[in-house]
């Protein structure tokens, strides 16, 4: 993995002279003195993160904390106070207005919380924009736009004004005309905030499938937790002005580094955030085909397991057996293939727990945990998906 | 006591003596300058009159009633084309022509210094805040004060009509454009930044089009006013319907007076509904 957006010791303050206030700062003067005494607002303070290629950074915090304030000096609609932002290593800070034009035509695009759009243009010219901008020729960008316009599913509309579409479908046009540029870095501030919560998951998984497609690079803001958690790698947690922590949703969720992020973690639903990897352990009993109904039945006997997974010579996952046919099948003389039984669920990594549940309760035994070959990666113990349930309502 | 009451004589300045000096400077050192522009505005004049006069009365009526139709309803087009047909009725159809060719030359140079000077207000607030006042005079001015200079630089005719009328009726193309202009979301422009714009395309690309309605507000009223005008500069020869009142009042014949002046009146009206339809029809909802 390598960093494509290196952001450090980034400071913006509001104001005409942000110098003297720079120098508060290092003074440790905190954000509400520096308001009360000269009228300035420090909209980011002292932040330093690194988002990875490809990776999907989700930045929350509450409104105010600073968040749209961050991801505007990102592309330098926010000129920033102090700090550098280092983009496959140069300094966009340090850009000449040209170097800067570029950097927005060609590296990063945005979508933003009220989309944006102009309401003088079709949805067609709305997505060509970004294209026009760098003089690309009309038959060109046409193409370019029109197959992005599909790409978010919004085929036939082409020719529609902004205002004649749903709030959904805007934000789509908003969507495909950053896309349409082709750009490694996608911002994203609340893009989804103003979307009623239907609509907003639709969106939520489409963009998450443009993600796995396209590997784009995508800093997301939200104020919402659940979003926050389902969509990101990594989540940013901001607090006047700071990043308090930043870790993967389930290190946040399990190890709330202050009573802040405790306070903002308790309202979601665990079952909703973790998958079927963080939860899935490895496992530590299972049993080549090949080897055979005695070897199973020892198996299951040292570990004190009442059934266990059967796999081939490459882990593929052939059935389980239990301990009663196992043993019946060696008194009755039949083959370890016929007493396999194919009377469980699997699932892959990426389900969430919430899915796993009413597997949980249908099933004898564990879940098994399976990626597109059938290979066996892990296996989901009952308990720990239905315990989770009963931790989840106690936090 | 009494110079409580009089106002007292030696403190007067002469103003209107430095204005005519000032004018006379001018005339003097940028002869060759107010030369161009006299035979620019004259030949723009010229081939607007000459068109104007050439165009078959029919078509204009059918051109008026299709506007009319397409751009409000077609009772509008029927009223607007009825409207003419009376002033051609009335034998004042050539008039009528002769006046349209100077307060469309007159409107068409408003807009080109308007529109251009309108956007560099909307940019630039201090120059906004000097040029405001100056806006404020020219249009309380008593229009019948920008005569003179119009005389003293460009003699009598159409050329100083259609500069007295230009001065008269450019301020609301500046007004309202750089109204439009600062009108335009910032969202908008914030979004053609973010894509790579430079200024010049957030303007023709993002804030001309969006200004666009509000700026053919401005132009319409900049018609308006050029029509108010119409009277005024014949009397510094410009012909048309205007001279046609001018004669009236001399010889005080009402009916000739009458017909002249309905006429304008006429002409205004379907100048002033057809110009705001354009306004309207290019009007997005926000
Ligand atoms: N252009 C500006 N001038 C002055 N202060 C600003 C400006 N933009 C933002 N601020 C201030 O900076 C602080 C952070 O604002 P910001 O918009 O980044 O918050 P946010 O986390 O995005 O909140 P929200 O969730 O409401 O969008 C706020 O106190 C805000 O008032
Ligand atoms: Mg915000």
């Amino acid at each position: 993995m390598s960093a494509k957006i290196k952001v450090e010791k980034l400071t913006k303050i509001f104001g005409k002279r942000p110098k003297e206030i720079l120098k508060r700062l290092k003074k440790n003067q905190s954000k509400e003195k520096i308001f009360k005494e000269t009228g300035y607002t420090v909209g980011v303070k002292n932040v330093s993160f690194v988002v990875n290629e490809g990776e999907f950074f989700v930045i929350m915090g509450l409104s105010g904390s600073g968040k749209s304030t961050l991801i505007r000096c990102l592309n330098m609609l926010n000129k920033p106070s102090a700090g550098n932002i280092y983009v496959d290593g140069e300094d966009v800070v340090k850009y000449s207005p040209s170097q800067l034009r570029e950097f927005r035509q060609k590296k990063a695009a945005m979508v933003f919380q009220n989309f944006g759009l102009f309401n003088h243009r079709t949805v067609l010219g709305n997505v060509e924009y970004g294209l026009e901008v760098r003089g690309m020729t009309q038959e060109e960008r046409k193409i370019i736009a029109l197959e992005t316009i599909e790409s978010v599913g919004l085929s036939g509309w082409e020719n529609k004004y902004i205002t004649e579409l749903s709030g959904g479908m805007q934000q789509r046009v908003g969507l495909a005309r950053a896309l349409a540029n082709n750009p490694d870095i996608l911002l994203m501030d609340e893009p989804f905030s103003a979307l009623d919560p239907l609509i907003r998951r639709d969106m939520q998984l489409e963009l998450l499938d443009i993600q796995s497609k396209l590997k784009k690079t995508i800093v997301f803001i939200t104020h919402d937790v659940n979003e926050a958690f389902k969509l990101g790698d990594r989540v940013a947690v901001m607090k006047d002005a700071e990043i308090v922590q930043i870790g993967e949703p389930e290190d946040i969720l399990n190890n709330p580094s202050n009573s802040y992020i405790e306070n903002f973690v308790r309202g979601t639903d665990r079952s909703k955030v973790l998958q079927a990897k963080h939860i899935m352990v490895k496992p530590n009993a299972m049993v080549n085909l090949k080897h055979g109904l005695k070897v199973a039945i020892k198996e299951m006997e040292s570990n004190s397991i009442s059934s266990v997974f059967v796999v081939d010579d490459n882990r593929k996952l052939e059935g389980i057996i239990s301990i009663d046919s196992a043993i019946e099948a060696v008194k009755n003389k039949r083959t370890f293939r016929e007493v396999l039984t194919q009377d469980y669920f699997t699932t892959d990594e990426e389900t969430y727990m919430e899915e796993l549940i009413p597997m949980a309760i249908d099933t004898k035994y564990p879940i098994a945990v399976i990626n597109e070959n059938r290979k066996l990666m892990g296996i989901i113990m009952r308990v720990s998906v239905l315990s989770g349930l009963i931790q989840d309502h106690s936090i | 006591m009494n110079t409580l009451f009089d106002f007292p004589e030696f403190f007067t300045i002469n103003i209107g003596q430095y204005v005519e000096s000032f004018i006379k400077w001018l005339i003097h050192n940028y002869d060759f300058f107010f030369d161009a522009i006299k035979e620019g505005v004259l030949w723009f004049l010229l081939h607007a009159r000459s068109v104007f006069m050439w165009f078959p009365w029919v078509g204009v009526i059918i051109i008026v009633f299709i506007l009319g139709w397409k751009l409000i309803s077609w009772k509008s087009g029927v009223t607007f084309a009825g409207l003419l047909f009376l002033i051609g009725a009335m034998g004042l159809w050539d008039e009528m022509m002769l006046t349209l060719s100077v307060v469309l030359v007159a409107v068409v140079i408003a807009c080109l210094i308007g529109v251009p000077l309108g956007i560099l207000i909307a940019y630039n607030s201090r120059f906004g805040a000097m040029v405001k006042p100056v806006l404020d005079a020219m249009q309380t001015m008593p229009s019948f004060v920008y005569l003179i200079p119009a005389i003293m630089l460009f003699g009598l005719g159409s050329v100083p009509a259609v500069f007295a009328t230009v001065i008269y009726s450019t301020p609301p193309a500046i007004r309202l454009t750089s109204l439009a202009i600062k009108g335009v979301s910032k969202e908008m422009v914030e979004a053609g930044n973010a894509f790579g714009s430079t200024k010049w395309q957030i303007l023709t690309k993002i804030e001309l089009p969006q200004a666009f309605p509000t700026i053919m507000m401005g132009i319409n009223q900049t018609t308006m006013m050029a029509m108010a005008m119409v009277v005024i500069s014949s009397m510094i020869g410009a012909k048309g319907l205007g001279l046609n009142v001018l004669q009236a009042i001399n010889r005080i014949d009402i009916g000739m007076g009458f017909e002249a002046g309905i006429s304008i009146v006429f002409l205004a009206i379907t100048i002033d509904r057809i110009t705001q339809g354009i306004a309207d029809k290019y009007k997005f909802p926000k």
